[in-house]
């Protein structure tokens, strides 16, 4: 582009017809300032109207058909729901000190159901870091190598086969249960998944098996369903690596309960399967409960931002609110509610929509403010978790095996009566029935709708094909400010080699305290960043004298780093983009103008006109918030005040990026702390 | 016109030909008349450990192996004799199920279990007794005749990719076998209808009577199957002999409502049954053209050790004593109706102890005195059916997209050690297991892969693996087939194979229309051929002739099938091919429009043209028209370099106009509406 332009410039006169694409990149590029001061307003802007842009949720697949069937849960069900909760929660079952009783207990009734009852036994595993695995499934990995007998779990589960079905696929409930220290809550949702298990175990309408899976929590919700997962879909034959945990006398007590029991050959010891999973649904009752209302939360972020079908949250959302009269909540961002400027900011939309309804009475797209700021506090959090990668419940273990899951999480509004805990158990048993029943209607696997979304509030959601727009906008005056830059600096002077050598090879180096692992987060933070400090100025001492001998370069040289800089950001985020988009928006807007608005402090001081002063003061906030942990400072400070902010926790905070495998871990690493390194150095350029 | 006619000329002689040669049979027939047709119908009726009931009915009809008959039968059902003539079937199984059975506690070592469980949706094989060369043609009309005859869709059977050739591991061992199933077959009514077409009686009279549409569908497993063998088959293929056996097994549940079961203690006892109230129908009368019409229950091995006879403690003595009262008046249960006869096993080798057999003659009831059993239990009963040496399933391993792993796991099911130590044979005891597993092409199976692991160890593949015959997939022509013999010993307790595979692509039209379903991978077959499943029981001359007992005298090898399996291919978006259409056709306009652009352009006049227009420097008006002229013409006007400032002003004022225009109109519509 670049030379056609020259081209363009040296023969004026005779003015030979050029390709009407390369004049529009030419006259983009030319005016790049204006493009990019356009382009990333527009993007922000598109960022705050995506609220108001968002569509309603609707069912995509006709087979779910949520609803259509009247609930078959009666107070017959919940009655045995009622008594298992009694059971659990009774003193005596919990005398044992390993919980092995009430597992027991639940097999046991499991088990006078008629289902098949099977015990896992696992270990709980280390994490690995495993730069490049986002969305296959995880690598089985070593088991801690000093285990002991007394640090196993036990999952607990039940299977029912669907009476004329062909044991192809499969529906899994998941409840998560820690019997060593479990709330009433959790008793609760067993009792929940009992009662609708109790009427599956009836009803002929079956048409994939049903597994119940009693996760033993103890060493957290995840790992015990990451551990169930991994023995279902990549079982290990060989028992040479693993350690033998039938040696432990404990498990072999926990096998001698059945033999009494009428259908004893029900029960195995060995794992047992169905089939391919369907779907997922994670069930958890809250203790505490501060709400006016009986409310469901819903959970769906999986690892690298990955989302279940939106037709599984439409599904649980139709029958919360139109069947069972429950609340349905998404996680928000609570503090992004009470904020005026985010209100000022709907007030205004809103106004602009009555405008434009007065003008023409079709348009239609004004919501109101406090919808508005709703929304917003949904979609930022939507987006943040997203962008972390890490997932927000035990549900996330099925995504990584490509299962559609999510967790609710219901929340009653007032608790310790009898009438009240029915109410729950039939409202909440005929939700997971309900869910159930929609899903065993399908034909084909979640496909329909969108696994690419934001949502905004639990019935209405943000595509991708909108909210890419923003992204799109923001990233998009990157390549032109790029290219002019380098058109700028080329024509000035030809003789510019290798400059890029110098920033590239400060990238390298910011990755070193990472692997210290035995300090305080505090301390190792601080080690890490002396660390980086101390190696960049080394390096850049090394390597960036050769430049200086170029004198004539000199002048233009912060312009070519600054076009590096830029087009790798660009690269940078193109990339993220496909892995996480949310991480590529949040990175975009932190990054973007940062990368725009780079100039030599030097050169800003020297102008000394008002423009280059706003110009300079710009450059040096912008410059402070792009650096990773001072934008998690700052969006903590905003979000918790800024009292309890503390230095470790960003770097308690990366950990758990490293621990849960996450892309944005990578993302810091290689493309926003280099860059930001970068800009620093163009800002500090002597020139 | 007469080279013309004389094809037809001479099919009407070949016609009356054979119509001649017929008649003839026919007439022979009626002076022979020494082997008559024969049809028996029986119904056997066996408790499950589950609370559930098996019926499994058993109907056949034989056709003597002789000319007599020509074309013509009394009895047998003319579509089956013409298609064993036609395609000169030697043996044929045709089988549709809904469900699952339950190896686990519907047992799986009697003959009934090891025949007549099958694997989902329709299995069909046949045995042919054509060249080499022809069975494929044999097999491609076979099934499109069945396909016609049953309302399925068996034709999909015909193409390659969809059946396999055995070599040695299907039980009728031979080179002619062609096997083939559809595991995603939805088997109803209109599959059944015609199967009971086949009976000389149909649904009308006896046993079919039972056959109630609406309780035979609500059970738990539903199988019909037809079995047909022509006993000799000479030179000349008309005169064979044809056994033709259809059954139908189901299970179901007797009584429907549990929610009686309040107490714990009545939970175990088995529920109470009678004919009427699992069918809904009674059997009234008798099909007269039926040579034989009775109904069995039968009392399994595991059950009969539970109810401790009273004569149970004289051991053999007790054989003796068989129509002794003492076998129906048992204090555990009780029958409605006295049995004709009673049936004891004859001492195997499997088990201790040995199961019972009731017989009821249904030829005895009339219309206005139908016939109907009924089992009333007394006290709790708990017993185990006895179950294959090794119990199978088959599951993925692995996920994504991209590839997986079949697995096989074998668990013992420590049910069978007693006699397979008497099996032993100096100490060097071996279990034979042999597996035939069929994978269509898409799931490209690499056999290499193939890994044993024995009780929980890694082990090499040739310590285990006595036989192995493997035949890879070809794309789109056949499917891969896998046979192993593995040689396990008896010890066992957990032996798996694995084998990796990759998941291949498919053409857009050879997607189902339901692709996000998934694919089907068909059952896999394990048979325990050291193992057979009988039942002797000890009769006398008169009970010779009873089809279904010297049915289950038969030493068939123990067989079960594994659960199809799910696997998920990659599906692309079927909107694809529109988009495809979009993009190409816009690359198209592309590139034929800047083609044209330069194969129209003359660089030398256009410059002298600019040089003119340089030259006189026109006014406002005609510069805009020009300028209108070359936008109109694709051109674009280059906003950078060159522009008359005049005109600029002019436009960016024009501009200005316009907007104000605008913004005017807006605000009075604003403020006036």
């Amino acid at each position: 582009m670049a030379e056609t332009k020259e081209k363009s410039l040296s023969d004026e006169k005779p003015k030979p017809r050029v390709r009407p694409i390369v004049r529009l990149g030419i006259f983009l590029i030319s005016h790049s300032f204006l493009v990019s001061i356009v382009c990333c307003t527009a993007g922000v802007l598109a960022l705050f109207l995506l609220p108001v842009l968002a569509k309603n949720t609707y069912i995509s697949e006709n087979a779910l058909m949520p609803g259509s069937a009247s609930p078959m849960l009666s107070n017959q069900h919940v009655s045995d729901g009622n008594r298992l909760v009694k059971d659990l929660t009774n003193p005596n079952s919990k005398s044992s000190e390993t919980g092995i009783e009430s597992h027991k207990i639940i097999a046991q009734y499991m088990l006078d159901l008629g289902a098949e009852v099977s015990f896992h036994k696992f270990h709980p595993q280390m994490n690995q870091f495993h730069p490049l695995h986002f969305f296959s499934s995880p690598v089985s990995g070593k088991i801690q190598e000093n285990y002991s007998c007394s640090s196993y779990g036990i999952n607990t589960v039940g299977i029912i086969r669907a009476p004329r079905g062909d044991g192809k696929e499969a529906i899994v409930l998941v409840t998560p249960y820690n019997a060593l220290k479990s709330g009433f809550g959790e008793a609760l949702s067993l009792g929940i998944a009992y009662s609708v298990f109790s009427l599956l175990t009836q009803v002929t309408w079956l048409a994939k098996d049903i597994i119940w899976l009693v996760a033993d929590s103890q060493y957290g919700e995840y790992a015990a369903v990451a551990a169930w997962l991994r023995e279902y879909q990549t079982p290990k034959f060989s028992s040479l690596s693993t350690p033998n945990a039938e040696m432990c006398p404990d498990v072999n007590n926990l096998f001698e309960l059945k033999g009494h029991s009428i259908s004893g050959s029900k029960f195995s010891n060995s794992f047992r399967r169905a089939g391919t999973m369907a779907a997922a649904l994670v069930l958890k009752v809250r203790d505490q409960n501060e709400q006016f209302e009986d409310t469901i939360s819903i959970y769906a972020e999986a690892s690298n931002g990955q989302m279940p079908n939106l037709d599984l949250i439409n599904v649980v959302n139709y029958l919360a609110v139109h069947r069972q009269g429950l609340r349905v909540n998404v996680e928000k961002l609570w503090p992004l509610l009470n904020s005026s400027w985010l209100k000022s900011l709907g007030e205004i939309f809103e106004s602009l929509a009555k405008v434009a309804k007065s003008l023409y009475p079709k348009w239609k797209f004004g919501i109101p403010a406090t919808e508005y700021v709703e929304g917003t506090a949904t979609l930022a959090s939507s987006l943040y978790y997203q962008a972390l990668g890490v997932p927000t419940g035990p549900h996330g273990a099925f995504r990584d095996y490509q299962v559609d899951a999510i967790t609710l999480e219901i929340s009653p509004k007032f608790s310790l009566d009898k009438v009240w805990r029915n109410d729950i158990l039939l409202r909440g048993g005929r939700l997971i029935e309900g869910v159930i029943r929609s899903v065993n209607n399908l034909l084909e696997k979640f496909h329909q709708s969108f696994f690419l979304y934001l949502l905004t509030s639990p019935s209405k959601f943000v595509s991708v094909g909108v909210y890419m727009i923003a992204f799109a906008l923001l990233i998009a005056p990157l390549p032109m400010v790029a290219a002019s830059l380098y058109v700028d600096a080329n024509s000035s002077s030809n003789c510019s080699k290798g400059d890029s050598s110098t920033p590239s090879a400060i990238t390298d180096t910011d990755e070193h305290g990472i692997a210290i692992r035995s300090w305080s987060p505090t301390t190792s933070f601080m080690i890490w960043v002396l660390l980086s400090i101390l190696s960049l100025l080394t390096l850049n001492s090394v390597l960036a004298s050769p430049l200086a001998c170029a004198k004539a370069t000199q002048e233009k040289e912060w312009a070519l780093v600054k076009s590096v800089t830029i087009s790798s950001v660009f690269i940078g985020l193109g990339l993220m983009s496909v892995i996480n988009f949310a991480t590529a928006e949040i990175g975009a807007l932190l990054m973007v103008p940062m990368c725009l608005l780079a100039r030599p402090l030097k050169l800003d001081v020297r102008a000394g006109t008002l423009r280059s002063f706003c110009r300079l003061i710009c450059n040096l906030v912008l410059g402070h918030i792009a650096f990773p942990p001072a934008a998690f400072f700052l969006l903590k400070g905003m979000l918790d005040g800024f009292g309890n902010a503390n230095v470790g926790d960003f770097w308690m905070w990366v950990e758990s990026l490293w621990a849960w495998n996450s892309a944005t871990y990578l993302f810091i690493g290689m493309v926003q702390l280099p860059c930001w390194v970068l800009c620093v150095s163009i800002l500090f350029h002597t020139c | 016109m007469v080279l013309l006619q004389r094809p037809h000329i001479l099919l009407l002689l070949i016609d009356t030909h054979q119509f001649l040669q017929c008649w003839i049979a026919f007439g022979s027939a009626n002076e022979e008349g020494q082997q008559q047709e024969e049809f028996s119908e029986e119904l056997l009726v066996k408790p499950l450990p589950d609370h559930k009931l098996l019926a499994h009915f058993h109907f056949q009809s034989s056709a003597p192996p002789s000319t007599s008959n020509g074309c013509h039968h009394h009895l047998f059902p003319k579509a089956i004799s013409q298609l064993v003539q036609k395609f000169r079937v030697k043996e044929m199984e045709l089988s549709f199920t809904q469900g699952r059975w339950n190896y686990e506690s519907w047992g799986g070592f009697d003959p009934i279990s090891s025949s007549n469980a099958k694997p989902p949706g329709v299995e069909l094989w046949a045995v042919f007794d054509v060249p080499q060369h022809h069975i494929d043609a044999s097999w491609k009309n076979l099934t499109h005749t069945l396909s016609g005859l049953f309302c399925a869709s068996i034709n999909f059977l015909e193409s390659t990719a969809t059946y396999s050739t055995p070599e040695w591991s299907f039980p009728p061992a031979s080179g002619n076998v062609r096997y083939g199933t559809l595991p995603c077959e939805a088997v109803c009514t209109e599959n059944l209808t015609p199967w009971l077409k086949l009976l000389p009686c149909r649904d009308k009279a006896a046993i079919a009577l039972l056959l109630d549409r609406p309780s035979l569908y609500r059970g738990f497993y539903h199988s019909q199957r037809l079995h047909l063998t022509s006993t000799e088959s000479s030179s000349e293929g008309i005169d064979s002999g044809i056994i033709l056996e259809q059954t139908l097994t189901v299970v179901l549940q007797p009584n429907s409502e549990r929610a009686i079961e309040v107490h714990a203690s009545e939970k175990h006892v088995q529920p109470s049954w009678s004919l009427s109230s699992i069918f809904g129908k009674q059997v009234s009368g008798r099909c007269v053209l039926a040579k034989s019409s009775s109904v069995y229950l039968l009392l399994d091995r595991g059950l009969v050790a539970e109810l401790k006879f009273p004569n149970k403690e004289n051991g053999k003595s007790a054989a003796n004593g068989l129509t002794s009262e003492n076998f129906w008046s048992n204090p555990s249960f009780e029958l409605s109706v006295n049995p004709d006869r009673i049936f004891l096993e004859e001492s195997s080798s499997h088990s201790k102890s040995l199961s019972i057999l009731y017989m009821f003659q249904v030829e005895k009831y009339s219309e206005s005195e139908p016939f109907d059993i009924g089992l009333m239990w007394k006290v709790p009963v708990a017993w185990l059916c006895q179950q294959t040496p090794l119990h199978a399933s088959r599951f993925f391993m692995g996920s994504g997209n991209e590839r997986g792993a079949i697995a096989i796991s074998l668990k013992s099911t420590q049910f069978t050690e007693g006699f397979m130590s008497a099996n032993s044979k100096d100490g060097s005891c071996e279990l034979r297991v042999d597996v035939f597993q069929v994978v269509p092409w898409y799931v490209k199976v690499y056999f290499h892969s193939l890994r044993v692991f024995v009780d929980q160890q890694p082990r090499a593949v040739s310590d285990f693996i006595e036989k192995i015959h493997v035949s890879p997939s070809k794309d789109k022509m056949s499917p891969g087939v896998m046979e192993v013999v593995l040689k396990l010993p008896c010890r066992v307790n957990t032996a798996a194979l694995t084998i990796e595979f990759d998941k291949g692509f498919l053409r857009i039209d050879e997607y189902p229309p339901d692709a996000n379903q998934g694919f089907d991978i068909p059952s896999a077959i394990i048979s325990f051929p050291n193992f057979h499943a009988s039942m002797v029981f000890l009769e006398d001359d008169s009970l010779n002739r009873s089809p279904l007992l010297s049915k289950f005298q038969e030493k068939c090898p123990v067989m079960s099938y594994t659960e199809v399996l799910l696997v998920p291919l990659t599906t692309p978006d079927f909107s694809m091919p529109y988009n495809v259409i979009t993009i190409k056709c816009t690359v198209f306009a592309l590139y034929f429009g800047s083609l044209l652009n330069v194969l129209q352009r003359r660089v030398a006049e256009e410059e002298r043209f600019l040089k003119a227009k340089a030259a006189k420097k026109t006014g406002r008006l005609p510069l805009l028209l020009s300028k209108l002229s070359a936008k109109l013409r694709g051109r674009r006007r280059e906003p950078l370099h060159s522009p008359p400032s005049s005109s600029s002003f002019i436009n960016s004022k024009l501009v200005l106009k316009v907007i104000l225009v605008a913004g005017l109109a807006v605000g009075w519509q604003y403020f006036f509406s």
